[in-house]
């Protein structure tokens, strides 16, 4: 496909627990291009922030990648050593996370924080280094960022953190900039602002975005692309209009209508029964088959793979011609 | 990341549904997250050794006066600071003599009962107090907190072995003062912790829910806030009861605390002090009681803590290697959506 | 009302025209001491509503609006500096002893977090019960307490066998039952639900947004529903309050609100969630800048320094909440309502 910079090809993530080992992400697969913004989309616990984690290399301890490649650029960030994937990480790849206060250093003032990217990757000097940290303080909407470039983190609101961490993710105009639920944490109106920011950086420096994230309307109104995921494995891709107007898998059927309606105000929602499995215990079959309508003998037995129900969609689910 | 959490929790697989009722499984067999404490410690060898341990010492000092009789203060003369494992003067010269030729072993076991009928009263006594007034200053806050804050403060700031003398040498060194004295400046360790863990207790969602439906303070504290600050309080006794022995022991080296011909453990530690280079056995078999008092009743709180949290006591179902690194790192986290 | 099963339906109106709660310019502050000297933290300026029996009144607001420290004054957890709560014509805060108690048992909460809202430590079938254990004359013994217990794990779709296990064996929308369950568990008239779902995963948050409705239609309890997500009080509100920093900026019926706000602010904040039909929606309002601080309370509108629609008047006086002309229970405290004249589009909106 033209434009592809981050291509993910059948990554799967173990993690060790006290009770043996699970599988978290499980050969998920897809791809990004440059000025688009694909979704991985899924409940807590569906393995969307360890995909994007082990995309990153910044898996936890506890868990690693069992298998699969992650190419960006041309060069596979699994099989990568080290120092290749230190190098890449900035100028390549970046990550805004969820919580950012946590993902501050306290102790540190803005200006530190933001004019490290600099020094380490262009070597540029003290004075440089801050000079370019304001700018970017500037781009990303802050006030006066000549004398807050000198002020600690908890200075700044919830909204105003997160637009530095999008500051240094963005300082070295990376490839590909991963959201990591970048505005789950924040009010709506704030959000709004957000997520305007990084459409105007996606576009200005031609970044693939990949936004991972629980919420449906964020994706239909900032994604391209969708990746729906459910118990660490992918379940339904594709251009986010054609999936969410016509689903062909049950899950993203069943999410699509536990989104209340205003129409129907008042009336029951149409949820989806039951609760996503446990890792230990993920069905040998479809993975869904305990919570899904359609689920009969074939789904027990044999897990379906992602297959192509459309151009450039693809559906796991044995009976996806009859999701309606 | 509910679900891996929760299952790692109860360490059982999934329950699966959230459905109402219906087609849900049947309730699982081994539900009954009340398997009897006792079932519980026989399984884990190292608390049960401690458990066991322990009962001893206490069966010692309630019922090993009766069997040494007073062989702790028959004086032989002819016979002092004999090395312990010889069995030439029968078995109650097995660890050794002192320099009055007493019994070792026999002293070991009179000073159980001394050392634990000071200790005990002193460590429980403390404890009940600054955990009442801690966990109401707590609860409370404001004045009430700010008061007893600076009360501790004082109590602590007053070095306590100096103003144990100074109330020993006006009332009479007696048991009961001794354990008074040695609980009043105990106290304030109680009392911080309590207020500590109170305070942030209070703030809890559970707590309001419990004010929503009109409880009073003290049924609140008693309810919801005493069950989860007792482990951490009980910890605290074990390592306090090493603490007040060996308190009680200086007391008793500066001749007022427990008196001579009575003896605790922590006073044969001091007796013993000046024949060191000579009869190690004198301080040694003292000191490895308080330590393997202290050790055992340390064990055994860290067990207890375990076994009465709900959350937590799947994890004595581990291999003890396996505890400590899954409390550190906890099933893998994924970003809350 | 009796406290066995009450599964029939309740009047859904009682009395017409008197609301079961009425709240008139409820006040609060909170001292913050910073740097030596104490300032007064504004959290609700001057509050207004009534609740009717049997309805849902939404309550929509970003965090630091004050809405929770409504819904704790609501629930007397912290005590108002002026202003008046009505409720079935009694003043809670004038109440002691046992008519407090009584007054306890007609108003219940639903809190937003299910982990941190039930004690680790007691099992399904304590914490349910808990309320009862203050309120000892509701069973005169404990078979039909249990017995009732087991009526409500029932009715909020957990399994009798449950009540003996503990909150950690429960998934989020199950300790959310649980907690239900106990804001049932006195027989309230009114459930303030703060934030109940929105800790949950979407298709969780489904089951129990149906349960609450069920519940509703079954015992006939008003709720008020607090929720900064817009499309979930959408779909379960009757009529909708929009708050800002301290102070009710519109109220009205659902439809009425959502579909055509009044205030400058409503506007933005319905704009700025994200829908999922977004195709037709007309441009996104950017808002500028941040929440001012309310440590230092604004002349006149609270909103004007957001607001692109300010003018000189709105620092001068403080807008009154006015009912609009078509209809006359939607007010808006507002000089320049939405929807008069050309509209100035505000500065930046988001282009698909």
């Amino acid at each position: 496909m033209t434009g592809t910079v981050l291509e993910v090809d059948g990554l799967s993530v173990d993690i060790r627990t006290p009770h043996g080992t699970v599988r978290a992400v499980d050969k998920v697969s897809f791809s990004a291009r440059r000025g688009r913004t694909l979704a991985l989309l899924g409940e807590s616990g569906c393995g969307k922030s360890m995909t994007a984690q082990a995309i990153v290399s910044l898996l936890d301890p506890t868990a690693e990648v069992a298998g699969g490649r992650v190419v960006l650029d041309g060069t596979d960030l699994v099989a990568a050593d080290e120092q290749t994937r230190r190098a890449m990480a900035g100028p390549e790849l970046a990550i805004v996370f969820q919580d950012a206060l946590t993902a501050l250093n306290p102790v540190y003032t803005v200006g530190t924080q933001l004019a490290e990217p600099f020094r380490i990757h262009r070597g540029l000097s003290r004075k440089q280094a801050r000079r370019e940290a304001v700018d970017l303080m500037a781009r990303v909407g802050i006030p006066e960022p000549e004398t807050r470039v000198d002020t600690y983190p908890h200075q700044f609101s919830g909204g105003m953190r997160q637009r530095l961490l999008i500051a240094i993710a963005v300082a070295l105009s990376p490839s590909v900039l991963l959201a990591d639920e970048p505005t789950t944490a924040l009010d709506v109106t704030v959000q709004a602002q957000i997520m305007h920011l990084l459409r105007e950086l996606r576009t200005e420096r031609d970044m693939s975005v990949v936004l991972i994230t629980h919420d449906l309307a964020l994706v239909a109104e900032q994604a391209d692309e969708v990746v729906v995921m459910y118990a660490g494995n992918v379940v339904e891709s594709g251009p986010v209009r054609e999936v969410f107007d016509r689903p062909r898998h049950p899950y993203t059927k069943g999410l699509l209508d536990s989104v209340p309606v205003h129409a129907a105000r008042g009336d029951d929602l149409k949820s989806i029964g039951g609760a996503p499995p446990d890792l230990h215990s993920i069905p040998s079959g479809c993975v869904y088959q305990d919570r899904c309508p359609l689920a009969r003998d074939l789904c027990r037995t044999c897990r379906p793979e992602p297959a192509e129900v459309a151009p450039g969609r693809t559906a796991a689910c044995h009976f996806s011609a009859e999701v309606k | 990341m509910s679900t891996l959490s929760d299952k790692a929790a109860d360490g059982r697989p999934a329950t699966g549904s959230d459905a109402p009722a219906g087609g849900a499984e049947p309730s699982a067999p081994a539900r009954d997250s009340r398997v009897g404490l006792w079932r519980m410690l026989l399984r884990d060898r190292v608390a049960t050794a401690a458990a066991a341990v322990l009962s001893l010492i206490v069966l010692t000092a309630v019922f090993g006066p009766l069997l040494v009789g007073s062989a702790a203060t028959e004086q032989h003369l002819d016979n002092t600071n004999q090395p312990p494992f010889t069995f030439d003067d029968g078995w109650l010269g097995v660890l050794g003599t002192d320099p009055l030729g007493q019994s070792v072993l026999a002293r070991l076991v009179v000073a159980a009962r001394t050392t634990f009928s000071v200790a005990a009263p002193a460590v429980a006594l403390a404890l009940a107090i600054g955990a009442l007034i801690g966990m109401w200053a707590g609860y409370h806050r404001g004045l009430r907190e700010t008061l007893a804050m600076r009360v501790a403060d004082i109590i602590m700031s007053f070095p306590s072995l100096l103003m144990a003398v100074v109330v020993l040498y006006v009332f009479s060194p007696s048991v009961a003062n001794l354990v008074v004295v040695l609980a009043i400046t105990r106290i304030p360790v109680y009392l911080r912790t309590a207020r500590a863990e109170s305070t942030e207790l209070q703030s809890r969602l559970f707590v309001d829910a419990a004010r929503t439906f009109g409880t009073s303070s003290s049924a609140i504290i008693r309810r919801h806030v005493f069950p989860i600050v007792l482990p951490t309080l009980l910890t605290l006794a074990t390592l306090e009861f090493c603490y007040v022995m060996l308190a009680e022991s200086s007391l008793s080296f500066l001749g007022i605390g427990i008196q001579p011909p009575d003896v605790s453990w922590g006073l044969m530690v001091s007796q013993g002090r000046s024949y060191l280079q000579t009869a190690w056995w004198l301080t040694f078999f003292p000191g490895l009681a308080i330590i393997v008092t202290t050790v055992s009743a340390t064990v055994l709180a860290a067990w207890a803590r375990l076994a009465t949290d709900p959350a937590q006591r799947w994890r004595l179902t581990l291999p003890r290697r396996a505890r400590h690194r899954t409390r550190t790192a906890p099933a893998p986290q994924e970003a809350q959506s | 009302m009796t406290h066995t099963a009450d599964t029939g339906t309740v009047d859904p109106a009682g009395p017409a025209g008197e609301p079961l709660l009425q709240v008139r310019d409820l006040t609060k502050t909170f001292p913050i001491r910073s740097g030596g000297r104490t300032r007064r933290l504004r959290a609700l300026g001057g509050i207004s509503f009534d609740l009717r029996r049997g309805e849902t009144l939404g309550l929509v607001g970003e965090s630091g609006c004050g809405k929770s420290t409504l819904a704790r004054t609501l629930l007397m957890l912290e005590r108002p500096d002026s202003g008046t709560v009505r409720f079935d014509g009694v003043d809670p805060f004038t109440l002691r002893g046992a008519r407090l108690l009584q007054w306890r048992r007609r108003v219940q909460m639903v809190f937003q977090d299910p982990f941190a809202s039930l004690n680790a430590r007691m099992t399904a079938g304590d914490i349910v019960s808990e309320p009862w254990r203050t309120h000892k004359d509701l069973f005169r013994s404990a078979k039909e307490r249990s017995a009732r217990v087991r009526q409500l794990l029932g009715l909020v779709g957990l399994r009798a066998g449950d009540e003996n296990r503990y909150p950690q064996e429960f998934s989020g929308g199950q300790r959310q039952r649980i907690g239900i369950a106990r804001a049932l568990a006195l027989d309230p008239d009114v459930i303030v639900c703060d934030e109940p779902v929105s800790a949950l995963d979407l298709s969780v948050q489904a089951q129990v947004l149906n349960l609450l409705n069920d519940l509703q239609r079954q015992l006939g309890v008003s709720y008020l529903f607090i929720s900064h997500d817009l499309s979930v009080v959408r779909h379960v509100a009757d009529r909708v309050m929009v708050m800002y920093l301290g102070g009710i900026v519109e109220q009205g019926g659902t439809e009425a609100v959502f579909g055509r706000a009044l205030h400058p602010y409503s506007a933005a904040l319905m704009s700025a969630a994200p829908s999922l039909d977004s195709d037709g929606r007309s441009e996104q309002i950017i808002l500028k800048g941040e929440l001012p601080s309310p440590l230092s309370p604004l002349s006149g509108c609270r909103f004007r320094t957001r607001c692109w629609k300010a003018t000189d008047e709105c620092a001068a006086a403080s807008p009154e909440l006015t009912p609009d002309p078509d209809d006359d229970g939607h007010t808006a405290a507002c000089f320049h309502p939405m929807g008069e004249g050309a509209e100035p589009v505000p500065a930046g909106r988001g282009a698909r």
